[in-house]
């Protein structure tokens, strides 16, 4: 193996204003993508979970869709296939003049797609609560809406606070996929320094240390809210 | 929508479906290594040795924190440094697949083993098989049986995840169907062939892993 080592690379300028500007536009992308896909995903659960069968039909539908085609796939399509379909105004609009085209496309494919996994786990935490809980709210008198409010979803949304944790931590990796249609984050950065430099080595290395140090500290992080928040008496949390 | 041009995609039908053979045999060989490899990374956890128990671990949380397009870019990188010479993209993305999978099915396999009941072990060594027998004979045939919907779940994410390929450019059905599109001015038809393509497997594949689970399920 033939290779000239030189981790000082990485602190040299550009490089490393180049390392810090990628995480920051992985951080922005994967917190935006986020909002969507934490209050879309919130939304669907509810549909999925509630008593009006087209709801219901609705939500599962979206989320079959969303989950059964792959994210770079759905992300060429918003980006290349959508703007064609709009009438021609609005088509162009989308390509060129909406502000930075290809992130917004980014955060709205990745929140979408990640909607349809909070779904599911938002289901998951609401079938967790149990079907007694919301019949003793029926029976007290609230309706369909207030049982959510003040019954299923605060009871939910803190047991599945670990499964919702890697799942943004999910949109966080997936972020990378942004790359190929041209936003230049962390994954894409490290690309650009192997392609000036040839020090591939030292750049995926100082990415991939970025990456497990977020990861880990989002983990640890949840983990204390976990705690903080847990709902005491139920066998999940002993 | 209304000049939507099937024709393209019957002309190009060759090309599409030697694309989609190497999403497949992609698809088939990572599901192979990643279970081989992630089944040896559960039973090493589960059998608590010391450091070596600790490293399998490491390997599990440190590969479940990074991107799969990094992985990649990392094997793309490191393959053909190591042998010092060229290879094939193709080899470089299978490798890097297992390592990245094996982390993910190493942690379905683990689950699996530990829902057998810890009574089947104590009675395949009183019956005076060693630990690995015990292993291979007893737990893992039930592991695996039960964990049959799971895996091919994660088959079905595998099978989707293959279209990071595009990264390096290797020529799977998304690469092919992108090169005619963009040589044939028909991007519109060629992704939502695309779409619905892996959509159809997809979609075929987890409602059979849903009958298996019902199948299955006591």
């Amino acid at each position: 193996m033939n290779y000239n080592w030189d981790w000082g690379i990485l602190f040299r300028e550009p490089y490393f204003d180049w390392l810090v500007e990628g995480l920051m536009w992985t951080v922005s992308l994967s917190l935006l993508a986020w909002i969507i896909a934490f209050s879309l995903g919130s939304i669907l659960g509810i549909m999925r979970t509630c008593s009006s069968r087209p709801l219901q039909l609705i939500a599962t539908a979206y989320v079959e869709l969303f989950r059964n085609i792959p994210l770079l796939v759905q992300l060429f399509l918003w980006y290349f296939v959508f703007p064609e379909l709009l009438p021609d105004d609005a088509g162009r609009w989308v390509k060129r003049e909406m502000p930075m085209p290809a992130l917004t496309t980014a955060i709205i494919a990745l929140g979408l797609y990640t909607a349809s996994r909070v779904c599911e786990q938002v289901r998951s935490g609401i079938a967790a609560v149990g079907p007694g809980q919301r019949n003793a709210g029926k029976a007290i008198g609230m309706n369909e809406w207030q049982v959510y409010r003040y019954i299923l979803l605060p009871n939910a949304f803190r047991i599945i606070i670990p499964p919702l944790t890697s799942e943004f931590l999910t949109i966080f990796k997936n972020s990378s996929l942004a790359l190929t249609i041209g936003v230049v984050e962390l994954t894409a950065m490290t690309r650009q320094i192997e392609e000036y430099t040839f020090q591939g080595f030292e750049a995926f290395t100082a990415a991939t240390l970025i990456y497990s140090v977020v990861t880990f500290t989002v983990m640890l992080l949840m983990r204390i809210v976990e705690r903080r928040v847990r709902i005491p008496g139920m066998i999940s949390t002993n | 929508m209304g000049d939507f041009d099937y024709s393209v995609i019957f002309d190009n039908l060759p090309l599409l479906i030697d694309g989609l053979k190497v999403t497949f045999l992609l698809t088939i060989l990572a599901v192979v290594g990643g279970i081989v490899l992630g089944t040896l990374l559960a039973l090493i956890r589960i059998a608590k040795v010391p450091v070596i128990s600790w490293v399998a671990a490491a390997y599990v949380n440190f590969f479940r924190s990074l991107p799969l397009i990094l992985v990649i870019f990392w094997l793309y990188f490191l393959v053909p440094l190591f042998l010092g010479r060229p290879v094939g993209s193709f080899y470089s993305v299978l490798i890097a697949f297992i390592l990245f999978e094996a982390a993910y099915y190493s942690e379905i396999i683990r689950a699996g083993i530990s829902s057998i009941r810890s009574g089947q072990v104590a009675a395949g060594r009183a019956i005076g098989l060693s630990y690995p027998q015990t292993m291979r004979y007893i737990v893992l045939p039930q592991a695996f049986r039960s964990m049959v919907p799971v895996l091919l779940t994660q088959a079905i994410v595998l099978f989707q995840d293959t279209s990071l390929v595009y990264v390096v450019g290797l020529k799977d059905f998304l690469v092919s169907a992108e090169l005619i599109a963009n040589r044939d001015q028909r991007l519109v038809e060629m992704f939502v062939l695309v779409a619905i393509v892996y959509f159809f497997f997809s979609f075929a594949g987890s409602l059979y892993a849903r009958h298996l689970q019902r199948k299955l399920s006591v």
